[in-house]
Order: structure tokens, then sequence, then C-alpha cells
């Protein structure tokens, strides 16, 4: 896909979390929203994936360790095909698949369930070291949140992705510098993330993830680096896209009212008619 | 005097077997290999073997990861660490989407001994059998370990096997079939049952032994497979001895003791007696000497058979 398309496919993925939210009536839009040009980047470009065989063994593998953008992932998946778009409007609603957190069980194109934030990069460095075995050359992509960086079980997984060389493995940092109670490092300092994950032996990265073309080099300089995993610090907006949304922590956790959604659909509808 | 083994001897030998018939088996440990006997594994098959540091979240997190990619992961290490610290992987990670992973812990109960309290789990059976989707095994000996590892390879999903440091008596040969969901009745009796896993089976045994020589005949029933649980063979001894004793190393919250009461309470209500830790922690010590303290004996299992008795008389 072109960079044109691909802002396309994230504004529509955009438009389609604001739509959930409203029906679902709960949800996270503030992290759904930042994480949108990545995802897109990632389903529509990046990722060797078939819709047709969710379980394909030689596939790449998305792990959403920030399991509480599921309608990022939802979005992106029923844009790429694995399922109904009808299915989005049964967000977060009894007996429908689209759980609050990613549910491997329930939603084809789920390859893990995530949600209890830290345990995401453990699960993919699990994926990558079986693709090795198995020589395989799938890659295993991880999306971590910034508030996330707090969780130790991050620094464990960090420290066995560069042990074991897996330079199979991509993370990404949603770095939007907002969790529920404020911002990230007046919460708990976790910067200076570069100099971390350097120190833990990983290639670092520094991209503006709503910078497409940046995050397409970024995808592809990440699989030329051989013998260590690749983290990619994406510097984001929480909220992007919704202006009144955008960089406020209070708009974490809360699904948007019918009004406020319209507002918000008027917005990326405008947003897409300059796209062309 | 029979010869004796401990089951994580046992484990470390079954793996061997795994690792040569299926070359999906995979084994993690967190620098404890040479004590839950993994480290033969290691050593055989090293590119399927996977220290992961003393880092026992990220060690079941990594397990869910291989077994979501087709593989069969053996995670070990002790009981308290797999249980206690990586608990919310265990349950998020493994459990919530029934991935195929082996929890292999050892070391568990008071018979860790010297090491103390700290390191002795004695709640890992009630946490994990409080988990939907989760096997909870409690094999006896040796063979009854070999045959517990087999069987998981071959089950998929979530298994969490218990098993322990000392050296146990060897109770079992190649005929024994145990089998996940099933009970074994090791001795008929009509009087009363001891309903027993783990390192107390082979004490319920020696009770029965004795009791018998007083008159008193005694069905011992070997509950490896704690969950799922073998109700109807339960229900059915019980119906024939009216008298229950529950053994395990175990805290009495929770655990076999538990399992087995719920089931007689809605099923075959049955005069029952508890034996395991009352609700306390272990301590340092000779793993002799902490049974002999904390009652998990022969002499505390004819005590409570006696007790029981008492009760179906009234």
């Amino acid at each position: 896909m072109t960079t044109i398309e691909l802002k396309r496919v994230a504004n529509v993925i955009r438009q389609d979390i604001i739509s959930m939210l409203v029906t679902a009536k709960s949800g996270h839009p503030g992290g759904s929203l930042s994480a949108a040009d990545i995802v897109a980047t990632l389903f529509f470009n990046e990722m060797r994936i078939n819709p047709k065989d969710p379980k394909w063994a030689d596939r790449d593998r998305f792990v959403l360790s920030k399991g509480h953008a599921a309608p990022v992932l939802y979005s992106a998946l029923a844009e790429k095909g694995y399922f109904s778009k009808e299915e989005l409007k049964g967000l977060r609603q009894t007996g429908h698949m689209l759980q609050g957190h990613p549910d491997m069980k329930k939603t084809p194109g789920v390859d893990m369930s995530t949600g209890s934030l830290g345990q995401g990069l453990s699960a993919a460095n699990g994926m990558a070291l079986a693709g090795k075995l198995d020589g395989k050359d799938y890659r295993v992509y991880a999306l971590l949140g910034d508030g996330e960086m707090a969780e130790g079980q991050v620094w464990e997984a960090a420290m066995a992705s560069a042990h074991y060389k897996l330079d199979n493995v991509t993370a990404i940092i949603d770095y939007n510098g907002l969790q529920i109670d404020g911002k990230t490092d007046s919460v708990m300092c976790s910067s200076p993330l570069l100099e971390k994950w350097q120190a833990f032996c990983w290639h670092v990265i520094e991209v503006d993830g709503h910078d497409i073309d940046a995050l397409l080099a970024a995808f592809a300089e990440a699989k030329t680096v051989k013998g260590k995993p690749t983290m990619i610090i994406a510097k984001t907006v929480k909220g992007k896209g919704v202006s009144f949304m955008e960089d406020q922590a209070g708009w974490h956790g809360n699904a948007p009212s019918v009004e406020q959604g319209e507002q918000a659909l008027k917005e990326l509808r405008e947003e897409a008619a300059n796209l062309g | 005097m029979a010869d004796k083994q401990a089951t994580r001897e046992a484990y470390g030998k079954a793996l061997l077997i795994l690792g040569a018939e299926n070359p999906n088996v995979v084994v993690l440990d967190a620098d404890l290999s040479k004590s839950t006997k993994t480290a033969d594994f290691g050593k055989k098959y090293p590119e399927r073997f996977f220290n992961m540091g003393i880092a026992e979240s990220n060690l079941l997190g990594t397990a869910a990861g291989l077994a979501a990619a087709g593989k069969i992961p053996f995670a070990s290490t002790f009981a308290i660490f797999a249980v206690g610290r990586a608990f919310e992987q265990i349950r998020n990670s493994i459990a919530y989407p029934k991935l195929n992973v082996k929890i292999a812990a050892t070391h568990s109960g008071i018979t860790v001994g010297e090491d103390g309290g700290s390191h002795q789990a004695i709640e890992d059976v009630a946490i994990m059998r409080a988990v939907p989707n989760m096997v909870v095994l409690v094999p006896a000996d040796g063979e009854e370990t070999r045959q517990v590892i087999l069987a998981s390879a071959k089950y998929y999903g979530p298994v969490y096997i218990r098993m322990g440091r000392l050296d146990v008596p060897l109770l079992f040969d190649e005929d024994y079939h145990f089998e996940i969901g099933k009970a074994n009745v090791l001795k008929e009796g009509t009087d009363v049952a001891i309903m027993a896993n783990g390192i107390m089976v082979s004490m319920a045994l020696e009770a029965a032994s004795d009791l018998a020589a007083e008159g008193i005949k005694v069905s011992v029933v070997n509950v490896a497979s704690v969950k799922p649980l073998d109700e109807d063979t339960i229900v059915r001894v019980a119906n024939t001895t009216k008298a229950v004793v529950t053994a395990e190393e175990h805290n009495i919250i929770g655990g076999l003791g538990s399992a087995i009461s719920e089931v007689l309470a809605e099923r075959q209500p049955t005069p029952i007696v508890r034996v395991g830790l009352k609700d306390t922690f272990g301590e340092s010590g000779k793993p002799v000497e902490l049974l002999e303290k904390y009652g998990l004996t022969k002499a505390a299992l004819i005590k409570a058979v006696h007790e029981v008795l008492a009760k179906k008389q009234k």
C-alpha cells in the first residue's frame, strides 16, 4: 500500500474506534487512537498474514501487549477481512466475540490473549523462539504502552529477547506520554526509554508514530538487524485525530457520548476528505 | 524398606523420554534446573531447553508464547515461585487462552525442609484448582510421576504438576495405570477410606496395614488427579465406608481435602476428617522432623481414622 492509502486506512480505523466505543458505551479511546497509524502500517503493509487462514503457521504474529487498545486491533482485523464489520457493534457485549481485551480463543486474527499489562513481550518471545526452532522466517510484532514500562515483567522479557538474540522480534512502544493517572513520567518515570532499551542490548529506533513513511522505514530497518531484537519507540499523541481527545489523560478509558462521537466522526471525515 | 526416589527425579527422567518421542516438547527453567532435574534434558537437547534466569513471570509468559506457536512447553521451577510469583501469568497468559503449557513444579510442601517456610508451597493446589481450564496432578511416587508427565504431554491444555524434593517410597510398577481424571483404589476396605495424594499415599498404605491388625478394614484411594476429580469413584467408596479421611502435604484449606469435602457434601454426605497443614506455614528443619511436627505421619492418619470412626458411630 502507498503512504496515502495507509493514511486512509488509519482514518477508517479511527472512525471505527469511535463508532465502536459509542455503541459499547465503554472502552479505551485514547490509546487506541494513538496506535492507529502503527497498527494500520503493520496490518496493511508490513505483516505477512492471510485473513482467510488466521492460523497459518508461517504468518507473522502480532501481540497487543497494551490490550486495552483492543478496538484498534479489532477495527484493523475487520477492515482486513478477518470478520464482518458488523461484529464491531458487539464490542464488550454479552455473548459477542469482541471482548474488552483481546481473546485469541474468541476472535480470529488475535494471536495472543492480552490485557493484563506487562505480559505481551514474553509471549512474543515464546512465539519467536518457536519460529527459530522450527526454522520458520515469520516475524513477531509486539505493541506495548509507555505506562506499561513500569511492569517488571517487561524488563525480564527485554533481557530474554536479547539473550536469545531474537532478531525476529520487533516491539513498538506507543509512546503517548499519558496513562490513567496522568503524565507517564509523573506517575512513574520511565524515561529515558531510548537508553534503557539500548542498555538491554536492543536495536532501538525512534520515530514519529504518526508518520507512516517513518514507520515503514523503521519496520524495514528492523528486518535488516541481525542477532538482536528491535524496539521502535514511536512518539504518539494520545487520542490522535480527535481534537478534544488529543493529549488528554481523561480519554484513556472513557467512551464518548453519542454527541461527542458525532463531533469526533465529523472531524475524522473532514480529515478523510482532505486525504482525498 | 522399599526403594525410594524423589518425584522430581522421575520427572527429569520422563522428560528425556518425551524429548526423544516428541520434537515439539521444550523445557524452560528459571535457574533451578539442577534442583528441578530439567538439567539432563538441557544437556541432551540444548536447542530445546531455555533457561530464563531468575524471572518466573517471564518463564511462564514465554512458555505461553511457545505453546501459542505449537510447542509443548514444560516450565519448571519451585512450586512457590511458579504458582506464587507467576500466578497471574498462569491465569491470564496460559489458562484463560487454554494454552498447552505444563507447569511442572517441584519442591512443594514442607518436605522442602531446611530452606524453610518461605520456600514451602502449601497453598499451590488450592490456587491452581480454582483456575478454570487448569488440570491439577499430584503424583505419589516415581512411576506415577513418569505416567503423569507422559499423560500431560498427550493432553492438550494447561496442566499443573506438583512434585517434591524428598525421596519417597516407590509404590507402583509399570502395571499401574494413571489416567487424568481417574482415582486409583489401591486397597478395598469397608470401614473407612483414606483418600490421599503425593507423599501421603505411602503413609496411607502403611496406616491401613496397621489398622488391619486392629480389625479395621481401610480403603486407600490415590487421588493424583485433583482436578478433574474422579467424583464417581470418591462417592462410590464413601458410600461403602461411610467415613473418609483425606491426607495431603498441603494446607487443609483448598486442597484435596476441600475438593473431596465439596463432592461428598453435595453427593454423599459423609463424616470426614482432613489431615494436612492446619492453616499454618512451615519452617526450617529436617523433612522427617517437620512431617512429625506438623502431623503428616502414619500415626496422624491412624488417629484421624479413629476420629472419623467415632463420628460415624454417632
